[in-house]
């Protein structure tokens, strides 16, 4: 049993302290809002807040986040009222949607230490997430947005 | 092939279909509109299959085809809403069932698919009469309830209204009162409203997969939780059709959660209670593979040589996709002639979600749970596979995680569903690695293309002969429909006929059987043959010494869709004026798989990119994209927008980047570390010009920007340095080498 807390609620895991923390969150938590994209760290779909930081669960491990405290995108916030998910709808960014949690909450990682990023301050940090629908444009504006309308 | 069987039908009834139906009989072959098959319940209205009013106004729409980002869940339902003149805000759209004979797609010929561009164009009218019968039967209600002739009411959105008594009665209201009779209102065209009373087509409705894609909560293929669920794990050989000889599975079966190793004819599957052990035992199976598989002897490099060499060889036998005139005699007796030779790698769909499936067998019926563009599919070819009837395997279509025609495929579904009947009633999940849906995607044929033009002494076109070399997508995925066409695969040529002004052309197609499977990539052929013919009309155009957009306009002119865009587009970028350190490269495609050349279904789309490049790294850059797009009636211009963007990456991805190379059989690429796709930094800025023609029916928008890019950006590089890019994708090394020559 391992012991952390997720969104706010402490829970102990009956898993092995190697498993990785995105199958822990996605099938043992079942919130399933944190994708799987890669398993490499390179798309950043599985993005999560570990104590605040953003964290690529796929190589995170559930020994990793004992005693820490974890967001995933459905603890974000309590109704969707996020400035970034406020953005993100009307903006109308998401296409398939799948790798959207991921940017979202790398987004709001960026947003929690620079309040008002600068362009290329916003397309630096999201560099590591990809989307293959092709959002970049939107995600960028929606950012712009939710940094201005807060 | 186990999968031949069951297309027969569906492949052949679908070439039927287009080529008899029109507007009106597209209704008449459509199911869902003629009786009233289910029951109505006690408080809510169901006058056909496609909508249900509630007694408190709630209007419920199904969706009938695949979500995988393209909008289709907003767009087709706001058709019907439209002409059932209902309230947007008390909409509520769900995915519809597995059901061919209520939702299947005519453009499939009656196959519950998404792709192709087939969606929006095919379900627009179905959708529109289907929103038109449930008015009807609302009308005939007031007009009861009122005692005043139908002809008298009017609606408003969620009411219907008496003009001359001011009387109004909700939708709600209405739906408690309406008495359905065994037939329905009968509808026709000229029940339709005039376009000047539409209230959401044309204008943007806000997408309903928005919320749910924002917090999580949207249910995509992997996300599926079912009771007493399992997993599974399947590795898979290293080249493509080895089969597993001997298993040591002694490893794998000692991991913790570890329920069943079974060997399949394609791999070794793993069964456990928990993802993690499934990985686990997957990674400790030891493995001897079969070492006969034709695709042993593939090397997409040599290949690349060898097609182009085909190519070349006119004495080589081809199959004529295409022939208009008798250009190989023209370009004999031409003044000049002008040719280029391309080579175009495999590229992967490299879908965000990878391939994924959840099935279910119990009692003889299979149900599934998948992220699929082809619930039908899966039923029909799955009932042959699986040696039962398609009314044995329910499918639940769950939002995909992207399509990109990669989950047109069968694979993973059946992955799911053969590994099912091993679990004694237990759902199964199967999760494919990101490796895995790399090594194994079907990818975009690797192909080689030839042009030879014959110019007259003026230098008019007198001749052109296009030449292309590649494995079959038909052949594989629909086998009849490939020998119906006596060998012609029109995925494969898709966007080699010309709409330009061409007196004579011919596009020859010689097929080759190296034992790779190729598959539906976004625009499919056209991604290639758009390469090579509009770099080519480029070329023709500094042969004559004139402006690159002033040519195409010169051969476009009796098309005056087709003029609007280059002109559009052309003008947003500002064309013509030089910018500093940046070049500017022009682009046009019609697109419409399978449609005559001259149907106003095909859309149109121009682009202009502004690059720059770094001629020491042979890197190239993408500034700006301005696209000017014609889709016929803009149903949604929002979503045609994002689908605009959403085709410019997918396409300067593939045109600077991605490959797949094979070697062996052994396929290089594994994950996104060494499958490069375009990231947030490297993505230009997209403005999209949208030109709805409103004569013109609409057009699927998924795939007429993504042809365009490549040739843009490849007749920039041409314009400023002379260097002739022909082959994709536009590597910095490729384009070092072509900067040297």
């Amino acid at each position: 049993m391992t012991a952390f807390t997720i969104n706010g609620r402490r829970v102990d895991v009956k898993a092995d302290d190697d498993t990785p923390l995105l199958w822990v969150v996605r099938e043992h938590l079942k919130l399933t809002g944190t994708k799987f994209g890669c398993g490499v760290a390179q798309c950043g779909a599985c993005t999560v807040h570990v104590n605040g930081e953003p964290t690529r669960s796929c190589v995170t491990s559930l020994g990793d986040v004992k005693g820490k405290q974890v967001t995933t995108i459905e603890g974000l916030s309590p109704n969707s009222s996020h400035p970034l998910q406020k953005a993100w709808v009307a903006e109308q960014v998401p296409q398939c949607g799948y790798c959207q949690s991921g940017q979202i909450m790398t987004a709001a990682a960026l947003l929690k230490k620079n309040k008002k990023p600068t362009r290329a301050e916003i397309k630096a940090h999201m560099n590591g997430n990809i989307c293959r629908c092709g959002t970049y444009g939107r995600i960028v504006r929606a950012v712009e947005r939710a940094a201005k309308e807060g | 092939m186990a999968q031949n069987t069951g297309f027969k039908s569906v492949a052949l009834s679908r070439r039927a279909f287009l080529a008899t139906s029109g507007g009106v009989s597209i209704a008449v072959a459509f199911g869902g509109l003629g009786s009233n098959a289910l029951a109505q319940g006690a408080a809510a209205l169901k006058p056909n299959a496609w909508v249900t009013i509630g007694g408190d106004g709630i209007v419920t729409i199904m969706a009938p085809a695949a979500e995988m980002g393209q909008g289709v869940m907003t767009a087709l339902p706001a058709v019907l809403a439209d002409e059932l003149d209902a309230d947007w805000s008390k909409v509520r759209v769900v995915q519809s069932p597995g059901d061919m004979k209520n939702f299947g797609n005519p453009g499939f010929g009656g196959l519950q698919a998404t792709g192709g561009s087939r969606t929006t164009q095919s379900y627009f009218q179905p959708l529109r009469l289907a929103g038109a019968q449930a008015r009807k039967v609302l009308v005939a209600t007031a007009a009861t309830a009122w005692k005043v002739p139908e002809s008298e009411i009017t609606t408003e959105p969620g009411m219907a209204v008496h003009g001359k008594t001011k009387r109004k009665m909700g939708y709600g209201e209405l739906a408690k009162r309406a008495k359905l009779g065994a037939d329905l209102p009968k509808v026709a065209d000229s029940d339709l409203k005039p376009m000047a009373q539409w209230r959401f087509i044309g204008k943007d409705v806000p997408r309903v997969d928005m919320a749910a894609k924002v917090n999580g909560s949207a249910v995509f293929g992997i996300d599926v939780q079912l009771p007493g669920m399992v997993y599974a794990a399947i590795l898979r050989p290293p080249v493509q059709g080895e089969k597993p000889l001997k298993v040591d599975d002694a490893a794998a079966k000692a991991v913790k959660g570890v329920t069943h190793v079974i060997a399949l004819p394609y791999g070794v599957a793993v069964i456990g209670t928990t993802v993690e052990a499934t990985q686990k035992a997957k990674a400790a199976l030891k493995v001897e593979w079969s070492k006969s598989a034709p695709a042993r002897s593939y090397d997409s490099e040599k290949l690349a040589e060898e097609y182009l060499a085909i190519a070349r060889d006119e004495k080589k036998e081809s199959v004529v996709a295409v022939k208009h005139g008798d250009p190989v005699a023209a370009i004999a007796g031409a003044a000049k002639v002008v040719s280029g030779e391309y080579v175009t790698d495999h590229v992967a769909h490299a879908t965000m979600e990878p391939m994924n499936a959840t099935a279910k067998f119990a009692d003889g019926k299979f149900e599934v749970w998948a992220p699929t563009q082809a619930s039908g599919l899966i039923q029909v070819v799955g009932a042959h596979v699986f040696k039962t009837t398609p009314d044995k395997i329910t499918v639940h279509t769950t939002f995909l995680g992207g399509g990109f025609g990669r989950r047109f495929e069968l694979d993973f579904a059946f992955d799911a569903m053969g590994l099912a009947m091993a679990t004694a009633g237990k759902p199964v999940k199967v999760i494919w690695s990101r490796e895995d849906d790399i090594a194994n995607d079907k990818f975009r044929p690797l192909a080689a293309q030839t042009i030879k033009i014959g110019l007259d002494a003026q230098g008019n076109i007198v001749g052109w002969h296009h030449r292309m070399v590649g494995e079959s997508i038909f052949a594989r995925a629909i086998p009849d429909a490939f020998k119906a066409a006596k060998g012609r695969d029109a995925s494969f040529d898709d966007g080699a006929e010309l709409i330009y002004d061409v007196p004579a052309h011919q596009i020859d197609y010689l097929r080759q059987e190296r034992g790779v499977e190729v598959g539906f990539w976004r625009a499919v052929g056209a991604g290639y043959t758009k390469f090579a013919i509009e770099t080519m009309i480029d070329e023709l155009a500094r042969e004559r010494k004139m402006d690159p957009v002033a040519y195409r306009l010169e051969l476009l002119k009796k098309n005056p869709r087709a003029t609007a865009v280059v002109k559009a587009a052309a003008e947003m970028a500002g064309w013509g004026k030089p910018r500093e350190g940046r070049m500017l490269g022009i682009a046009y495609a019609d697109f419409g798989p399978e449609l005559p050349i001259d149907s106003p279904m095909r859309n149109h789309c121009a682009q202009v990119v502004e690059i720059s490049l770094n001629r020491a790294s042979g890197e190239i850059r993408v500034h700006n994209v301005w696209c000017a797009v014609d889709p016929g009636i803009a149903v949604q211009p929002n979503i045609i927008t994002a689908q605009i963007e959403s085709a410019v990456i997918y396409g300067v991805s593939h045109a600077l980047f991605e490959t797949i190379t094979i070697k062996g059989g052994e396929v290089q690429q594994a994950n996104f570390d060494t499958y490069r796709v375009l990231r947030q930094e490297e993505a230009p800025d997209i403005h999209v010009k949208i030109m709805p023609s409103l004569k013109d029916p609409p057009s699927g928008i998924g795939e007429v920007g993504l042809p365009p890019i490549a040739p843009a950006i490849a007749n920039a590089i041409a314009s400023a340095t002379g260097a002739k890019l022909r082959r994709l994708p536009m590597s910095a090394e490729r384009v070092r080498a072509a900067l040297k020559t």
